[in-house]
């Protein structure tokens, strides 16, 4: 089998073949929807981490500092809409997700391109109608939007409400082209246990989608009637119930955070073997604790309701499924430190992003387990320390390896390398501003200060001014980033076809890679079999070790 | 879409393959659609099982013949749609033709009762949430009386001790009306009304949607390009329409006949 070794920008690729922006918009091609997504996905990250800034601002004196009360609940509710639904759960499946996996299969495109087409254009309008909120009264509620006041208050819930309903059904979509091209796509020699972990948490994370994003639906739906016709389902004066509202916007929204972290997870099993150079250790436990989320995710949306007035017993047992959860997440964390135990670590800048990972995700992960206990939680519960749980999950965790995968992908998806030092530099940045953001708040969070609000004691003011600060580093730290990825297109180097040693087929074709994936059809082996593959300087990459020579690392 | 003969994708290894990755998406959206209305069926338990004296009252207005008629209509599209399929699958084009419409025609003749159905309530003020107005109702309403004999076991606290009230003076009520359980109107009728109105108006969306997609089917049979080579889309279409079927089967008993 012969793999391409040098870099393919002077032939036809998915690039260049086909000119013209309606070559795009109408395109088939998941590589092209990958990269459309991408930037409009990036597009939100951008426009969320706006808000977020301007909220830290107004955070940094304890009275006014720049905006009024009510700006100040908008665009913290903007901040949190803008980047869970509009960034961080399609983020990863839809952008990366699109563009590898098929390539990962070694198929030549999604079960249903037209659908994913379709997918992507949902988005777009779902995203037009959550903005549109914006000019037509900007939302105040939270991004939880609960009842009762989400159907009393006099600004454009109906607009943003629908809009990320729209955007549910994006994602089901997306959901269901994964799932069916898994099933239907895969060569008949790539079983279930050689296929890569990314493909893996990929299912399981469609799995979620289409089984939890309906009950958003209908939930979104409910509020809808509820604020344009009354029929009062979660309005105690007309004999309906808004605690039910909250039942099921969390038996949605708590697998979605499983949505958000599975694909992370499987990007940070892919970044851990390739850049250790060694065999992934644990594959089927790695794989099989992905299932195992997947389902557990399902029981354990109580949690977020300990002091909604929900019966002791329903406490208790959501407590105690909540604990479950911990298990598989360990269990990954375990063998990805076990992969890298006598591995070559390797600290090339998307490894750095999955150290990075380990260490914050660890972090948002046990203090989860702070939450899920019942006495803990009744006093952390919608303090600081929430935030900071769910940013060191969320953001040190999804988006972190979000920004790991774009780093190891980007030489597939642009053809082009980076400047390795820059975006080693942007990576130890957005750490160091990460945590000094969020780490203060797990600390004033603890010491009763509440989330949402616009004013607060001055004793707290030390930890916010911190915690602003830590904000800024991390916006230069992306700015940086972002700057690095810019300038490759247009100075870097060309990729090779396997830049990293990895052994999974996306780096079986060139890069970028053809139109239709691959000019010879690769054949599927171990995807963690790295040994295969040897490092030659006259390509820039790496390429298959001969056969019988012993391959490995220069 | 082009007509004729069975394609393949190109990204599809076989005309096999590609049949079963439709099929396998198709099974994968009806589950969502079951999850969506999941949510009124797990809103309508919650409502039923707290307030049973509610739904025991309320669904007397519902028509049953006319919902019983309903059904039937629907069962009967039901078959219609699977022999429709089955016609796709033997080349039968004339047939095919006709069996999708008289499917589309039993869906016009759904949405038309329902219509009945619908205005009868609008007449009468029998309406959702905020919108709930009984034109007939008012002379045997007694707010603050506690609903009498609940059909579940209540919690004993919220029991009520007082007496059950007295029945009202004759000739108050007109004879011919139902009288409510008790002689009481119980609290709260208008969640009724409400979780009426958001399963058939949700169900009846679903029987809209799936109208359109068979006309699109009546069209591309019509052009004569589906044969025993290449019948998918008739294929999903049905499995759309006998979930559509299917969610009425359940929302019949469970709004109409209820004891
Ligand atoms: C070991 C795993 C985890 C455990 C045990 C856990 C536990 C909890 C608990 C108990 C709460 C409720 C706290 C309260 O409201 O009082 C909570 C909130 C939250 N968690 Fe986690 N969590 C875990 C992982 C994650 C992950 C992976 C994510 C996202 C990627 C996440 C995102 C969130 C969010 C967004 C909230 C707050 C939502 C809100 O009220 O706005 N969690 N978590
Ligand atoms: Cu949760």
């Amino acid at each position: 089998m012969s793999v391409p070794v040098g870099n393919a920008l002077h032939q036809d690729n998915y690039l260049t073949h086909g000119k013209g922006w309606k070559s795009w918009l109408f395109t088939l091609d998941h590589k092209r929807i990958g990269v459309m997504y991408l930037i409009s996905i990036l597009a939100s990250f951008l426009l969320g981490g706006v808000f977020a800034l301007l909220v830290r601002m107004e955070l940094w004196t304890p009275q006014r500092t720049i905006m009024d009360a009510n700006t100040y609940n908008q665009m913290f509710t903007l901040h949190g809409a803008a980047m869970i639904f509009l960034f961080i759960i399609p983020g990863i499946p839809a952008a990366l997700g699109n563009f590898i996996l098929p390539l990962m299969l070694g198929a030549k495109d999604v079960a249903f391109p037209r659908l994913n087409l379709l997918s992507y254009y949902l988005w777009v309008v779902g995203a037009v109608f959550a903005l549109v909120s914006i000019i037509t009264g900007a939302v105040d509620t939270g991004w939880t939007f609960y009842t009762p006041y989400s159907t009393t208050t006099n600004t454009s819930v109906i607009s943003i409400t629908f809009g990320v309903f729209i955007l549910g059904f994006s994602s089901i979509f997306t959901g269901i082209n994964f799932i069916v091209s898994i099933h239907k796509l895969r060569p008949p020699t790539m079983t279930w246990f050689k296929m890569p972990l990314f493909l893996w948490s990929l299912y399981g994370t469609a799995l979620i989608q289409i089984l939890a994003t309906p009950v958003l639906g209908i939930t979104l739906l409910l509020l809808l009637a509820e604020r344009a016709l009354g029929v009062g389902i979660f309005d105690p004066a007309l004999g309906g119930d808004p605690v039910l509202f909250q039942h099921f916007f969390w038996f949605y929204s708590h697998p979605a955070v499983y949505i958000m972290i599975l694909p992370a997870m499987g990007i940070i099993s892919e970044l851990v073997a390739t850049f250790s150079h060694r065999h992934i250790f644990g594959y089927k436990f790695i794989a099989m604790s992905s299932i195992a989320i997947a389902v557990i995710s399902f029981l354990v949306w109580g949690h977020h309701m300990f002091v909604s007035g929900q019966s002791n017993l329903a406490n208790l047992i959501f407590s105690i499924l909540t604990f479950l959860v911990a298990i598989p997440s360990a269990v990954k964390v375990f063998n990805w430190v076990a992969t890298m135990y006598k591995g070559e670590v390797e600290l090339a800048t998307p490894m750095l992003y999955a150290l990075a990972f380990l260490f914050l995700f660890g972090i948002g992960g046990l203090t989860g387990l702070f939450l899920g206990a019942l006495a803990t939680d009744v006093h952390l519960t919608d303090t600081y320390f929430v935030v900071a749980h769910f940013h060191y999950t969320m953001f040190g965790g999804t988006a972190i390896a979000f920004f790991g995968g774009l780093f190891y992908w980007w030489p597939k998806i642009t053809g082009r390398m980076y400047r390795e030092k820059w975006a080693r530099m942007a990576a130890f940045l957005i750490f160091i501003g990460f945590n000094t953001a969020f780490l203060a708040q797990f600390i004033m969070g603890a010491q009763g200060m509440p989330r949402r609000y616009y004013n607060y004691l001055p004793e707290f003011a030390p930890y916010h001014k911190v915690s602003t600060i830590g904000a800024f580093v991390l916006a230069v730290g992306f700015v940086l980033a972002a700057a690095t990825l810019l300038h490759s297109l247009y100075a870097g180097e060309l990729a090779p076809a396997n830049p990293w040693g990895a052994a999974t087929l996306e780096w079986h074709t060139s890069s970028p890679p053809p139109h239709e994936n691959f000019e010879t059809q690769p054949v599927p082996g171990d995807p963690y079999d790295v040994d295969q593959w040897v490092y030659d300087a006259a390509a820039g990459g790496y390429v298959l070790a001969p056969a019988g020579a012993s391959g490995g690392r220069a | 879409m082009h007509s004729g003969h069975a394609q393949v994708a190109h990204h599809f290894p076989s005309v096999r393959a590609q049949f079963e990755a439709g099929k396998l998406g198709m099974w994968i959206f009806l589950a969502t659609e079951i999850l969506l209305f999941g949510g009124l069926f797990c809103a309508y338990a919650v409502y039923r099982a707290n307030h049973p004296e509610v739904f025991i009252y309320a669904h007397r207005y519902l028509d049953k013949v006319l919902g019983g008629i309903n059904t039937a209509v629907l069962i009967l599209s039901s078959f219609t749609m699977a022999w429709a399929v089955r016609a796709a699958q033997l080349s039968q084009s004339q047939r095919l033709v006709r069996l999708l419409a008289a499917t589309i025609a039993c869906g016009f003749v759904f949405l038309g009762i329902k219509y009945v159905e619908y205005e009868h309530k609008w007449k009468e003020g029998l309406l959702w949430g905020k919108r709930f107005k009984p034109t007939h109702q008012e002379r045997v309403v007694e707010k603050d009386v506690p609903p009498p004999r609940p059909l579940t076991d209540v919690n004993p606290e919220e029991r009520s001790t007082l007496p059950l009230p007295a029945p009202p003076p004759a000739g108050l009520a007109r004879p011919e009306e139902s009288t409510p359980v008790g002689g009481v109107v119980p609290k709260n009728v208008q969640i009724f009304f409400s979780v009426y109105f958001l399963m058939t108006g949700l169900h009846g969306l679903h029987v809209i949607a799936g109208m359109i997609v068979l006309t699109w089917m009546l069209w591309r049979a019509r052009q004569g390009e589906f044969s025993a080579a290449y019948f998918t889309p008739v294929d999903l279409a049905g499995l759309y329409w006998h979930l559509v079927d299917l969610i009425w089967i359940y929302l019949f008993p469970l709004l109409y006949l209820i004891h």
